[in-house]
């Protein structure tokens, strides 16, 4: 353990206006906590910045999944075990369901959050992707307000994000829109449990008359956030899937995406798999009785 | 006593002896420990890989008088790590030879304050050229270590090789490379240390050998033998990593508790003891081999190199291990070994499970497989035409005089495996599949035991005493760290004796009160030491007959009774047996000949691997191990054994990487150094054949390593059984096999619609 | 620094009261605060599950929890399962499957499986893997574990006459 308790405070206003109120107070100077899953990592290696922490843990107004009628808010201190148990995202975002059955293990979807997942803003982030494909939209609040970005613009750059000093993300709205798109989601790590991704592939599509009228890919650890293949995207929308569509479709995809050499994988490898995790996808989509 | 003998205890799945300690949280791990008075260590460790130190000097913001510093100024003795030779030092002195070397300790009663002083020293190099890889250290252009960077080095010669290559029917060549490996023990090492004048050091530390910790401090203290006392505390998990290590550490919290006066403690996080202890030898194997048209082997040329770090400690008994099983389970009249051990501006290299063997087996069950595509006989039939039976010699001229029972446990395991049937499946589903499945084997022995006159050197003493309570007692250095030394012990005692497994228990591993069995290592525990205790209860039944009126057959509560008749005369009741080596052991030690082991155990292992083409991943779908152990003394602990050493191989050969930055470990936490987790072991099927050794304890020969030898080639064939592509370097990560797969699957276009 | 909060909780049933700071870990905690030694840190980073115990019901890694967010917490560790001397049917399950080597893992280990059982009375195979997925354990290979969890959970339905609890075996120390 080389973090020292004692040089931290931490600090539980136990509700929503009273976290809101410290940070309007004191703006960047307070560094929110949920689950600790990933700032406690940092503290036990010593590399815990943040001198200041006001803990979101138990505030029952950022830990809610709520089903309306066309759409599902889930709260940023939602877990990922309340993702899993939650009926409504196993049938309406079952690729939601999936990402949060991935991650870690038991003891970290018991903790780790799905703010927190955005928030920590790192390109292997597990719901990442599967936010992407659903056009999820993130609700950042403030004592100043409310606003609603679209997902895919909440990261700017590596761990950086769209929001104020003063704000807390509060909750991601998934519209319920996908019920009839062709739906796949794939992660690549180390190993089967407990791993960061290498590189993950999320999809949705609508097929009509052979051709391809919607189709959306989100994308892990190929950039230096999580985001849109929007080129490749370009390059099916309206297609058939045939052969020439298929390398057209590889091509953009190894020239669009963007990964680096890191300690768990290389450049190389992440856009080669990012290909093939796109053809199997729209192989599937092809063939006959694709699951849903 | 017979060894195919009836028995009640030994081989029956009794309870663990320290089982429910362990179960209710209660076991006593050394950071679960405090001492009174106790302050913590740190160390400070070198940011270079190779140079000199020019200075040491401490940030003024900082209080020193309140920390006790130690550098190898305080040395009291000699400034060296004894284990082998005396090339290591206790403390970097004037130069430093590898990264997070260890130059300063520290002490101080509070935690974070250390951290802060530990990051308040600064250190100026003068940076010498380092070099990182065992061809740098070959090319001697560069001398890090001795006049040539040679740490040790071995020719074993059988026959003439050189004769045959011209009438050859078939040469075969391959170059086959492993990895270093990380034990990755759950409990990172650690000791407590104490140092007063009247009874002299203490040290309570999690290790395997507590009289090689023993051994260290006195030359570093200049202290006699009853000034040092070691005691092994609850360890949680070892595989040789905590063989040579803990005596580096406990001669750190030593110099600390000698210089501040309080018992000190010093456990590493995970982070520190990945990076700076040792690791399993990388190494590089050359294969050379010559056969005649049935393919039957007629020489084998190996030439054999392992990295052993900026020092020397057991790179040469690894490489002696090494050499020895380079030839594999096979008959060959001909074979040369050159070995060589080179070193690197890397953290030392040390014991691991296998110990050389891994590496060795690796390269010739690899080159098994490229030796029958080469030839075009199948491997199995390859394999079975090679094989060693009774009466054959080994590569070192050794008789197999036991019995050597290869071709039954190959027909098990393909039987077992239903190897050829899955093979027959796969080569036609494969095809028409993005995931492409295949059937690998490896053949193997594991000598158990020291190498050669080994044991004889350590001269082993171990028996069994009654203690006050009236309960007997085992008496041994041999340490429990999960294997089930304890339990099995306590098993031979009781079986032995003929008194009740909870009739007997084991002396704390304490060297002021056992004696010195040896360490704890090289898969002797059950052969060599658990046959002392087996002659030493034999010993004191004799003696209470022969004193103490117990008659021919005797109940436990008779047995107990002459024990008491026995003190009431002598004192105390005590039977202790020194090693007594096989008749006919024979070894040479200059020119590799002759007995190299006391014993062997044998195995065959079967491998059924998927290569997923979309991610370029191997994973190990199945798992069999058939294997001849001897006597299986418990077959729970067995079981046990040889399961966790397949894992530990599996990890060996898909998942387990050090990667190095400047001889740094780079990827030195849990979340970038992966193991398998429960979702990524297979199922695993073991299978024992016994054919018990007359010189083991009740039969039994040594199992602990055998295992960890065979799963990477077995996986490694597999993958060449599914894909067509031989690897031939481990750890083979999916980036490894997209960088031939992927150059493949160019050749093919996308299926057509 | 302003003086430090107390912090209310209950472990295995008894209510404790520590004054620390609120970014201690709660594996410190049970550790050095309360003595408990039974939960173990083997990494620090939540990978290795040593530190399991069971919070609110849920399984969490002791050693990523700021000890302020356990305030009013049910926590349970690996001294509370056994039962006033009776081992708990996964305990004995582990003694006689061989479920345990060096034992390191293992209070983690049997943390999760009892979470797991709790969860998942009559778990798969599958879900067995799932549920110890961030348990590592180096010495088993997992196999005996999960042949522990199987009679385990079959036991955990039925009464046992059980094990009882003996003295510290081994060694005398």
């Amino acid at each position: 353990m080389r973090g020292n308790a004692e040089a931290h405070q931490l600090i539980a206003p136990g509700s929503l206006a009273g976290v809101l109120e410290l940070l309007a107070a004191a703006p960047g100077e307070w560094t929110p906590i949920a689950g600790g899953t990933e700032l406690m990592v940092a503290h036990a290696a010593g590399r815990l910045e943040a001198g200041k922490l006001v803990s979101l843990w138990g505030i029952a107004d950022l830990r809610f999944i709520e089903t309306h009628a066309d759409s599902i808010a889930i709260g940023a201190g939602a877990t990922f075990r309340d993702l899993r148990a939650h009926a409504g995202v196993a049938a309406q975002l079952p690729l939601l369901a999936k990402a949060a059955s991935w991650i870690g293990c038991i003891a970290n979807q018991s903790r780790a959050t799905l703010g927190g997942n955005l928030v920590n803003g790192s390109p292997a982030a597990d719901s990442s992707p599967a936010l992407l494909v659903y056009d999820a939209e993130i609700e950042l609040i403030s004592l100043r307000g409310r606003r609603r970005i679209p997902y895919s613009a909440f990261h700017t750059g590596y761990k950086c994000n769209v929001m104020a000093l003063d704000e807390l993300l509060y909750a991601i709205h998934l519209p319920l829109r996908f019920a009839h798109h062709r739906q796949y989601l794939r992660k690549v790590g180390t190993r089967r449990a407990m791993a960061i991704a290498k590189v993950a592939l999320a999809a949705t599509a609508l097929l009509e008359n052979g051709l391809l009228r919607e189709i959306h890919l989100g994308a892990a650890s190929l950039a230096a956030f999580p985001a849109r293949l929007y080129q490749t995207e370009s390059v099916l929308l309206g297609q058939p899937i045939d052969t020439r569509t298929l390398q057209l479709a590889r091509n953009t995809l190894l020239a669009e995406a963007k990964p680096i050499d890191d300690i768990r994988s290389t450049a190389e490898y992440r856009k080669r798999v990012a290909a093939n995790l796109l053809d199997e996808f729209l192989l599937q989509l092809r063939s006959e009785g694709w699951p849903r | 006593m017979s060894t195919s003998a009836k028995t009640r205890i030994v081989g029956a799945p009794v309870p663990r002896k320290e089982g429910v300690d362990k179960l209710l949280g209660r076991a006593r791990y050394v950071d679960d420990i405090e001492r009174q008075g106790m302050i913590h260590g740190a160390t400070v460790r070198s940011t270079i890989p190779r140079g000199f130190i020019l200075s040491i000097s401490f940030e003024r913001r900082i209080d020193w008088t309140e920390f006790t510093v130690v550098t190898a100024a305080d040395i009291p003795g000699k400034n060296q790590i004894h284990l082998i030779a005396a090339d290591q030092p206790c403390l970097a002195d004037e130069k430093v030879n590898h990264c997070d070397e260890a130059i300063l300790l520290i002490a101080h009663a509070d935690k974070h304050k250390l951290r802060e002083a530990v990051n308040a020293v600064h250190i100026e190099y003068d940076p010498l050229p380092p070099i990182f890889t065992m061809e740098e250290s070959e090319r001697q252009d560069v001398i890090v270590w001795g006049a040539d960077n040679l740490l040790k080095s071995f020719l074993l010669e059988k026959g003439d090789v050189d004769s045959v290559w011209d009438s050859a029917a078939h040469i075969v060549e391959g170059t086959y490379r492993t990895g270093a490996q990380e034990h990755l023990y759950i409990e990172n090492n650690g000791v407590i240390a104490e140092s007063n004048a009247e009874t002299g050091i203490t040290v309570w530390g999690s290790l395997q050998c507590p009289f090689y910790v023993h051994k260290s401090l006195l030359s570093i203290f200049d202290l006699p033998e009853d000034k040092v006392r070691v005691i092994q505390t609850e360890t949680g998990g070892a595989f040789g990593g905590k063989e040579d290590y803990p005596s580096i550490l406990a001669a750190h919290a030593a110099l600390l508790a000698h210089k501040s006066g309080h018992p000190v403690k010093m456990v590493y996080d995970r982070m520190e003891d990945l990076a700076a202890t040792t690791k399993r030898h990388p190494s590089r194997v050359r294969h050379r081999t010559a056969l005649d048209k049935d393919g039957k082997l007629l020489a084998m040329d190996i030439d054999l190199a392992t990295d052993g770090g900026a020092y020397s400690t057991l790179s040469s008994t690894v490489l002696s291990r090494a050499t020895l099983h380079a030839s594999g389970p096979y008959v060959c009249p001909n074979v040369r070994v050159r070995s060589h051990s080179w070193a690197t501006n890397t953290v030392p290299y040390g014991a691991f499970r296998g110990f050389g063997a891994p590496q060795a087996i690796f390269a010739i069950e690899r080159h098994m497989d490229e030796i029958a595509a080469a030839v075009g006989i199948d491997p199995i039939e390859l394999r079975r035409r090679n094989f060693l039976h009774d009466g054959d010699t080994t590569a070192t001229e050794q008789v197999m005089r036991e019995p050597v029972i290869l071709d039954r446990l190959l027909d098990r395991a393909l039987a077992e495996s239903d190897y050829h049937t899955r093979r027959a499946r796969f080569a036609l589903e494969n095809p028409a599949s993005a995931v492409k499945r295949g059937m690998g084997i490896s053949a193997f022995y594991h000598g158990s035991g020291f190498t050669g006159s080994g044991e004889r050197y350590l001269n082993s003493l171990a028996g069994v005493d009654l203690t006050p309570e009236g309960k007997v007692r085992v008496l041994v250095s041999s340490t429990e760290f999960g294997q089930g030394t304890n339990t099995m012990l306590a098993q031979i005692a009781a079986e032995a004796i003929g008194i009740g497994y909870d009739d007997v228990n084991l002396a704390p591993i304490d060297t002021g009160i056992v004696p010195n069995s040896g360490p704890t290592v090289a898969s002797r525990t059950s052969l060599v030491v658990g046959r002392l205790i087996e002659r030493a209860g034999l010993q004191l039944v004799a003696m209470l007959r022969e004193h103490a009126f117990l008659g021919e057959h005797f109940t436990p509560e008779e047995f107990f009774a002459a024990c008491e008749r026995y003190r009431d005369n002598h004192g105390k009741v005590e039977s202790m047996c020194r090693y007594e080596a096989p008749p006919g052991i024979f070894w040479d030690d200059q020119k590799y000949r002759g007995e190299a082991y006391p014993a062997f155990a044998w195995s065959i292992q079967v491998a059924q691997v998927a290569v997923d083409t979309v991610t370029y991943s191997a994973e190990v779908e199945e798992f069999w191990a058939v294997q001849e152990v001897g006597r299986v003394i418990h077959p729970v602990l067995a079981g046990g054994q040889i399961e966790g050493g397949i894992a530990q191989g599996i990890g060996y050969a898909l998942y387990e990487k050090v990667v190095l930055e400047n001889g740094h470990m780079a990827n030195n936490q849990m979340t970038n150094y992966i193991m398998p987790t429960a979702e990524d072991v297979p199922p695993i099927h073991i299978f024992f054949e016994e054919a018990p050794l007359r010189f083991g304890a009740f039969g039994a020969k040594g199992i602990g390593e055998l295992p960890h030898d065979g799963p990477a080639p077995a996986i490694l064939n597999a993958i060449k059984d599914a894909t067509g592509i031989g690897f031939h370097a481990i750890p083979l990560l999916p980036e490894d096999l997209f960088t031939e797969l992927a150059a493949r699957q160019e050749l093919v276009e996308i299926a057509a619609i | 620094m302003s003086r430090l909060p107390t912090i209310r909780f209950t472990v295995n049933g008894k209510p404790c009261a520590v004054q620390v700071p609120p970014m201690k870990r709660l594996l410190d905690v049970l550790r050095e605060d309360l003595r408990l030694t039974g939960s173990k840190e083997g990494c620090g980073e939540g990978e290795c599950g040593s530190c399991s115990v069971i919070v609110n019901g849920e399984l969490v890694n002791s050693c990523l929890l700021p000890v302020l967010q356990a305030e009013g917490a049910t926590i349970q560790t690996v001294e509370g399962l056994a039962n006033n001397g009776q081992l708990h049917p996964l305990q004995q399950a582990f003694l006689a499957c061989g479920g345990a080597q060096c034992g390191i893992c293992t209070p983690g280990m049997l943390m999760a499986a009892s979470h797991l059982l709790e969860v998942n009375p009559h778990p798969s195979l599958a879900d067995i893997r799932e549920g110890l997925a961030g348990n590592l354990c180096r010495c088993t290979g997992f196999v005996r574990i999960f042949e522990s969890v199987v009679p385990a959970a079959a036991a955990r339905l039925t009464p046992s006459s059980g094990i009882q609890e003996k003295e510290p075996a081994a060694h005398a120390r």
